[in-house]
């Protein structure tokens, strides 16, 4: 396990870090809440518990570095910095979400603010990943791409294609694996025989490393360290943020399977509590913490406000984006 | 002018299009030092150097992965699936990623992505490695698919979807590599979307493309004889498809014909009868023919890969039915 000289992030930082996973956690509960009404289409992946990876990891990229990530990625998309009312937007259907309404909870996509993609076919965009990377290299900008993933996709085929690829290429990418225990409802003791994911860097002579993906100092330290390495041209990292999802796989997941006390013992471990205590320590008051949460709620309930208001697409827009010449023509001879 | 093979246009044609973009890249297995398991892309390596030829391990999700988020960023990435079979391997991310991500996003990221195969039978490679596999992806909105039968249009086609900015999949037909035809000095660039009508004739429409177009040429030789005079058009993209061509050529004949080397069913071929029967039935004079191999694996032995794909005797013969309806 890393060990970070938190020293070294102002505080400053690390209270906008607080604000930042405040801002993803009530995003997330709007969500939750959203679909309960009925008010979004299709299943939604949350990310409550899993903030301060996101936040953490976005922390140390510059500008011009670009980021992919999955399904569960609204929290990915919002500490890049996308606009809290057009991914609400987007997860509405609404026409000035994010994609136009084209790609929905699963497909946020900001590329003004480096967010490429979302990905909803698991371990898809690895490989893409690599490609994002390769472009870096290829005109020697010196950007890196940072990769999120879940635990689940380290046993997919593409993850092994794209981490082989990347190391004996030396691609500027880092892959952060999100191990939050469960690949979709499955424990991932029950579908993966190692227990460190971040072992299966060796496989790729590639460096590793597992960090507790609760401390958001931590992550950001992390890959800052390896986003510099990639970016002198030492090449690609495995981390493994460890972490815990604190509701279920989908919209419609209790999470049942889950031990008793399990997530009882995990919530004691949570991003943003432990990021208020670690502030406490450091002579914040509570008051200016509780401040810092109040801001981020009211920003959240304000962009949602701002997101149902926007209007709905017009359905002849259906058959634009496909390709870049113009629209489709509809099949009107039926 | 000069005397040029299939497979030398489409190297003069990687080679031309290397040259012409910085942002222009090739990258796939063996197509490097090695110049490529058909010779597709000899010279091209000690030309271009390895910074814009590389050779990739034997991984085609990466090949077509890396292309993808390469294009994200701007660049144009040739890539090359050794043979179309093995698009198989990397489904979904010619399927789900490639011809999506425009779309998802809103029209925020742009895929001038193009990936070369090597289609089609007639060698006896066997089941795994004949396949005419361009019909896979007809069901695929947001793919272009080009389908050149002759150097001209191997060149033309290439150079197009390199400079296209969408993704096309470039099938280049095994069968086809040692054809000759005279390719000027300095080529044109082709259009995706455009038909040719290689032979003109007066009772009967014959669509068909790659090795079928040379198959299709050949029974209209032969049925001269017989004092039958078919239109031979090629497609030369499916997708887009220039209806108006075939429109236009059956406005005259009243009678279709079309032979495609994939398996019959949920085909380009069958398409395009959908579409003549939805739209103009009532100029037809007969009812029009799909040839088509049958619906098994490509057979292994010539006897039976013989009988399996369209012959140009199965194509006179099929004219002679549609004309004596």
């Amino acid at each position: 396990m890393t060990t970070v000289d938190a020293a070294r992030i102002p505080q400053e930082a690390e209270l906008d870090h607080l604000r930042a996973m405040h801002e993803i956690r009530a995003f997330e509960d709007e969500c939750h809440r959203m679909f309960a009404q009925g008010l979004v289409r299709g299943s939604t992946h949350l990310c409550q518990g899993q903030e301060a990876v996101a936040v953490g990891a976005a922390a140390a990229l510059r500008d011009g570095d670009t980021m992919t990530c999955t399904y569960r990625g609204h929290g990915a998309v919002l500490a890049m910095g996308a606009p809290l009312d057009r991914a609400f937007g987007e997860i509405l259907g609404k026409a000035d979400g994010l994609c136009r309404g084209k790609g929905g909870s699963m497909h946020l996509t900001d590329v003004s603010r480096g967010v490429v993609g979302s990905f909803a076919i698991v371990g898809a965009h690895l490989p893409i990943a690599t490609g994002l990377a390769f472009a870096a290299r290829y005109r020697g900008t010196g950007e890196v791409t940072l990769c999120f993933f879940g635990d689940g996709a380290t046993n997919i085929g593409a993850f092994h294609e794209a981490l082989n690829l990347a190391s004996i290429w030396k691609l500027p990418v880092l892959f952060v694996c999100e191990n939050n225990l469960y690949g979709e409802y499955s424990p991932i003791a029950s579908t993966t025989p190692v227990t460190r994911l971040a072992d299966r860097a060796d496989s790729y002579a590639m460096a590793k490393t597992v960090i507790d993906g609760n401390d958001v100092l931590a992550v950001r330290a992390t890959v800052a360290d390896a986003a510099e390495l990639a970016r002198t041209g030492g090449g690609p990292t495995l981390i493994e943020a460890l972490t815990y999802r604190q509701k279920g796989h989908s919209r419609s997941d209790p999470a049942t399977y889950r031990p008793a006390g399990e997530l009882d013992a995990w919530l004691e471990r949570d991003p943003i509590t432990r990021t208020e205590a670690s502030l406490r320590a450091a002579g914040v008051s509570d008051a200016q913490l509780a401040e810092v949460g109040e801001r981020a709620r009211s920003a959240v309930t304000e962009a949602l406000e701002r997101a149902k208001a926007m209007p709905d697409p017009e359905p002849a827009e259906r058959l634009e984006d496909v390709y870049a010449g113009g629209p489709v023509q509809a099949w009107s001879a039926a | 002018m000069t005397v040029a093979t299939y497979k030398e246009a489409i190297n003069r044609g990687i080679g031309d299009a290397l040259a012409a973009d910085e942002d222009v890249f090739l990258i796939g297995e063996d197509v490097g030092a090695a110049g490529g398991a058909f010779k597709t892309t000899d010279g091209l390596f000690d030309r271009f150097g390895p910074r814009r030829v590389l050779d990739t391990p034997i991984s085609e999700q990466a090949i077509v992965g890396c292309a993808i988020g390469a294009a994200m960023r701007g660049l144009r990435p040739l890539a090359e699936i050794m043979f179309a079979d093995f698009a198989g391997v990397c489904f979904d991310q010619i399927a789900n990623e490639l011809p999506k991500i425009r779309y998802m996003t809103g029209g925020q990221v742009t895929l001038p992505v193009t990936i070369r195969m090597a289609n089609g039978g007639g060698a006896g490679f066997a089941a795994q490695h004949s396949q005419a596999a361009e019909n896979w992806f007809l069901n695929v909105p947001g793919l272009k698919i080009a389908v050149p039968g002759t150097p001209a249009d191997a060149y033309g086609l290439l150079r197009a979807a390199v400079e296209d900015p969408d993704p096309v999949l470039y099938f280049e037909h095994k069968g086809l590599f040692n054809v000759k035809a005279e390719l000027p000095d300095a080529p044109l660039v082709g259009k995706l979307g455009r038909a040719e009508v290689v032979r003109t004739g007066e009772d009967c429409t014959v669509v068909a493309s790659q090795l079928m177009r040379h198959r299709a040429l050949e029974a209209a030789e032969a049925l001269t004889g017989e004092d039958v005079s078919i239109e031979v058009i090629d497609p030369r993209t499916l997708v887009p498809f220039d209806h108006e061509t075939v429109g236009a050529s059956l406005d005259r004949t009243n009678r279709l014909i079309v032979v495609q080397e994939g398996p019959p069913g949920g085909s380009w071929g069958a398409s395009l009868i959908a579409k003549v029967v939805q739209e103009r039935l009532e100029i037809l004079d007969a009812p029009p023919l799909l040839i088509a191999p049958d619906e098994i694996p490509v057979p292994y032995a010539s006897t039976l890969e013989a009988a399996y794909l369209p012959s140009a005797e199965r194509i006179a013969a099929a004219v002679r039915r549609t004309l004596a309806y």
